[in-house]
């Protein structure tokens, strides 16, 4: 197995477990400091990939800004542990959810079983800002300017829905 | 490419099957959201996955994009938490319960 095989396996245990830490601990903040930590782990898988603006874009914008807004919103509501479940059926419920996982993961593991891909070489710039850029800016330009209201309507979205008091008559 | 396509899409169905159990088994809002950005997440290392297995940087451009609908659906979603957490004092998914017929 070479180098860069045995990495890869690394990493992928490793976020594994951090996703398994997301949704098992039961304190929100620590769920989230294990989301950060699979959000890297996949920036180094990205990079295995030849993805190298997407990792860094996975840092700085995942990593970074999302999980922050994540963070300040659970300090902010000052969350606790969560409580633990009621109702009779909770067992049953959760053990068919993993259940379902499961069965989920072994299907879509079955499915690729069989595939060939492809995955030779590529040129040297590839994944590069450079090369990422030539073809948002070009293929994906209506997207990528479509994407700038996406963002517009979001922020003032969230500025309405997030404000104190609103006005009690609408205009 | 250092490891088979397939290995990465592997990896990828693991963690989008765990990122929709802990959609089904944890009742506190927040944690339900992080568990949506693990599923996107998941998708995300898909796209990349076979955006190499094809030597095109296509891939990569709809990761950058569904990163972006990512960060507008986290602070949309966020502040539509705390605006429900206002009135209810709850990010308890059970007790949020208001649309149910």
């Amino acid at each position: 197995m070479t180098m860069g095989a045995a990495l890869f396996l690394l990493v992928a245990v490793a976020t594994v477990a951090a996703a398994l830490g997301v949704v098992l601990h039961p304190n929100p903040v620590k769920s989230a400091i294990f989301l950060v930590v699979t959000l890297f782990l996949l920036a180094i898988v990205f990079v295995l990939l030849e993805a190298h603006m997407i990792a860094a874009l996975q840092v700085i914008v995942y990593a970074g800004a999302i999980m922050v807004l994540f963070l300040f919103v659970i300090m902010l509501l000052n969350l606790q542990d969560d409580d633990p479940e009621r109702g009779r059926h909770r067992y049953v419920l959760r053990g068919l959810a993993w259940l379902g996982g499961v069965v989920l993961a072994v299907e879509l593991a079955l499915l690729l079983r069989g595939a060939t891909m492809g995955g030779g070489e590529v040129p040297a710039d590839y994944g590069s800002a450079e090369a990422v850029a030539r073809s948002l800016y070009t293929d994906f330009l209506l997207p990528f300017e479509l994407t700038s209201i996406l963002l517009l309507v979001a922020v003032v979205g969230a500025v309405l829905l997030a404000q104190k008091q609103r006005r009690s008559s609408l205009p | 490419m250092i490891v088979p396509t397939q290995w990465v899409l592997m990896l990828s169905a693991v963690l989008f099957a765990i990122g929709v159990v802990g959609v089904l088994v944890r009742r506190n809002v927040i944690v339900i959201f992080m568990a949506i950005e693990l599923m996107l997440n998941a998708v995300n290392l898909s796209f990349i996955a076979l955006a190499r297995a094809r030597g095109a940087v296509d891939g990569q451009v709809v990761v950058f994009f569904v990163m972006t609908v990512a960060a507008a659906e986290a602070a949309v979603g966020l502040a539509i938490i705390i605006a429900s957490f206002r009135n209810r004092s709850t990010v308890n998914v059970d007790e949020l319960a208001l649309l149910r017929g």
